[in-house]
């Protein structure tokens, strides 16, 4: 059994479709990352899943249970971590953890805490006032907060937005922890990196879920060729490539030029053009990564937003 | 797994809600401090039983009668003559401009009247506008003329005998005929101001949660409508409770508000009246979508049930059709409780019906905040 198995979500809010037709299948024990750009609809759809939101079409369960008729089982079985920090800022660290643990009946109430803030080394600052936490702090108690009652499934919404590097990595290396304690996990991201260290990747852009495999698979299936350039002057060369036909994207990295295309015969005809004009211009094949495939989707799909 | 109700989950709400009611320092010191400035503040000013009042005096002949009945008037303390109008219309003048609240108008014929004993009058108007006003000036008079013409009589050796009970006071309530009860205003402010704080308090109790963010959390934890409305409500019912035996024992204290009913009862029926006010307001807080639209639900009510519960207005003399409306709120049914209860002392069985109103508010509010309540975010 598939930890999430939805199909055909559908969510409009007025006469803007915000979720359109998203299918998506989470295995037990997989990490999955939730990309797209903001606005796609990512929020809207773990919404869905966890019961917060009901679907105007599709249909589907989460751990078994039917989201639009158990959503008070899924409830007590997910652990969902909001994208806007939503624990409560005029209670201790002690208090909203000791508030999660009676809400969901864990007993004793003590013993639970106790571990849960000693597992995050919050242990000394359990009578700090939760609003007076700073950004990578709340998220370490939000975590906390929704895995204490062992929830089977964790979502997670952009969970790392705004936390520094370090925090990220710490956060990420719980994630596997759990994960490889049976743990499944759907989170959204903005971070390359972040996806890079999910089993599966699911792109949504505008409502419509436009790519979904491993990173490898999802680069593959994007089809596009790289190109990296590199040699003297090569501000004037990228200006020289933008707008060519074959050329999709253009993009400096630290001494060197990216050069995207999805028809890899025009855009070799494009560099070839470039390579005759500017004199010491070396052109090399390239890895084509995660990003080039975003950047693309992002250029191709058009803006809904409005 | 019991879903709809869980002593636990109530738990968690309840221990959450009063470490945020305690935290919250100015509204729990508004909760609680508020109606103990207002009664005292209200209390004072809107005294229903003052004293030395401006009157004016119409007194065309200087008998000892027309004297003794003066001073004795003065005696009382409800009158200030500092005015001595010469003429009727004079008086008249003085007490449509508000400068005085009475005219006293004592006959040139007065002193032969007491001696031949055909039936004297005095003729007292009192500016009713504020009925309460003139009611306890009013209420001594009778007694007090009378027997101050006794007095007079007996040191003029007249025939006392022969004009006992003979003395005619003629009332008239200007503007206002219908006065109120003397210790009307107490209990009535005992009812909006546990109104105002309540109602106000419970209406953005899930506005805040929505302003927050905490309700999507809360909405995704396993609570159900029922245990997060209890949640809610009874905090503020405890802090009502509170706020009542405060504001009970400020009145007795500071007031000398008879207490001549049952205690229990009156607090029973207070607390089912609190009860209904901060089930109104969680209702409230299910409809409207920001805090600035709970306020503004809460006093789209709050006016109408202060000008139609009988606090402000008598209400027998409304309207029919007023009187009717004046049946919907909550406040009217706990004033006429607590105006019976405190003052009357009537007992469970006159009270019983308007107790009734009270639990079917209860019910009322209880039932259309669980419908209304969104168990999701759509
Ligand atoms: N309650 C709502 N009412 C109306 N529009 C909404 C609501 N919630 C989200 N939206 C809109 O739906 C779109 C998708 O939002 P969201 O799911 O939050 O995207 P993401 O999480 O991917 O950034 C956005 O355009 C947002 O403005
Ligand atoms: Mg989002």
């Amino acid at each position: 059994m598939n930890a999430i198995d939805v199909h055909g979500l559908v969510k409009r809010f007025g006469d803007k479709t915000v979720v359109d037709h998203v299918t998506m299948s989470v295995a037990e024990g997989e990490i999955v990352g939730f990309l797209g750009p903001n606005g796609s609809g990512k929020t809207t759809t773990i919404r869905i899943m966890c019961g917060l939101l009901t679907p105007d079409e599709g249909e589907g369960t989460v751990l078994g249970f039917n989201i639009r008729t158990d959503s008070l089982r899924i409830k007590r079985e997910v652990g969902y971590m909001t994208q806007k920090f939503s624990f409560y800022e005029d209670l201790t660290i002690g208090e909203n953890l000791e508030f999660v643990a009676r809400l969901y009946r864990l007993k004793p109430v003590e013993e639970h805490v106790a571990s849960t803030l000693e597992d995050l080394g919050l242990t000394s600052r359990r009578n700090q006032l939760a609003g007076t936490l700073s950004g990578g702090w709340k998220q370490r108690l939000a975590l906390a907060a929704c895995i204490m009652h062992k929830p089977k499934l964790l979502l997670l919404d952009e969970p790392t937005a705004g936390v520094d590097p370090k925090a990220r990595r710490e956060f990420w290396d719980e994630i596997h922890r759990l994960a490889s304690g049976g743990l499944t996990v759907l989170v959204s991201t903005h971070y390359m990196d972040e996806a890079e260290r999910c089993h599966r990747i699911s792109y949504i852009s505008y409502g419509k879920m436009l790519a979904t495999g491993t990173v490898a698979e999802v680069v593959r299936n994007a089809g596009l060729t790289t190109f990296v350039l590199q040699g003297p002057r090569l501000d004037q060369v990228a200006e020289a490539l933008q707008g060519r036909p074959g050329v999709d994207q253009v993009a400096p990295f630290g001494a060197t030029l990216h050069v995207v295309g999805s028809d890899k015969k025009k855009l070799e005809a494009a560099l070839a053009d470039v390579e005759k004009e500017h004199k010491g211009v070396k052109v090399s094949p390239g890895e084509t990564s995660l990003e080039d495939v975003f950047i693309q989707f992002m250029s191709g799909s058009k803006d809904n937003m409005a | 797994m019991n879903s709809v109700f869980s002593f636990a989950r109530l738990g968690a709400l309840l221990i959450k809600e009063f470490i945020q009611m305690r935290r919250d320092r100015i509204t729990f010191a508004m909760m609680l401090g508020v109606p103990l400035i207002q009664l005292v503040l209200f209390g004072y000013a809107i005294n229903n039983d003052p004293k030395s009042l401006p009157a004016a005096l119409v007194a065309t002949s200087n008998d000892p009668y027309t004297r003794a009945i003066v001073a004795a008037l003065q005696t009382t303390g409800y009158y200030r003559f500092d005015h001595v109008a010469q003429s009727a219309a004079e008086a008249e003048f003085l007490i449509s401009r508000g400068d005085v609240a009475f005219v006293v108008t004592i006959p040139a014929d007065f002193a032969r009247r007491v001696e031949s004993g055909n039936n004297p009058q005095i003729l007292i108007e009192a500016d009713a506008t504020d009925p309460a006003v003139a009611s306890g000036a009013i209420s001594t008079l009778g007694t007090v003329a009378s027997q101050a013409l006794l007095r007079a009589q007996g040191t003029q050796e007249a025939a006392a005998e022969a004009a006992k009970g003979q003395l005619d006071v003629v009332v008239h309530r200007r503007y206002n005929p219908e006065g109120i009860s003397q210790y009307n205003i107490v209990p009535g402010l005992l009812g909006v101001i546990l109104q105002m704080t309540m109602v106000m308090m419970t209406s953005i109790a899930l506005t805040r949660e929505t302003e927050r963010g905490t309700m999507e959390n809360l909405l995704a934890m396993p609570s159900s409508p029922l245990e997060i409305m209890m949640g809610k409500v009874l905090p503020y019912l405890a802090v009502g409770g509170v706020q009542v035996v405060v504001v009970l024992a400020a009145a007795k204290l500071l007031f000398a508000i008879p207490f001549t009913g049952s205690m229990s009862l009156l607090l029973t029926a207070v607390l089912i009246f609190v009860l209904a006010l901060v089930l109104l307001g969680y209702t409230i807080s299910t409809i409207a979508r920001t805090q600035m639209q709970a306020l503004q639900l809460t006093f789209f009510f709050f006016l109408p049930s202060i000008m139609l519960s009988g606090f402000m207005f008598p209400y027998r003399g409304m309207p029919d059709w007023a009187q009717a409306f004046g049946e919907i709120f909550p406040l009217t049914h706990f004033l006429r409780i607590t105006r019976a209860v405190m003052l009357k002392g009537a007992e469970l069985p006159a009270v019983a019906g308007e107790i009734g109103w009270l639990v079917v508010f209860v019910a009322l509010f209880a039932g259309v905040a669980l419908v209304r309540f969104r168990r999701t975010l759509d």
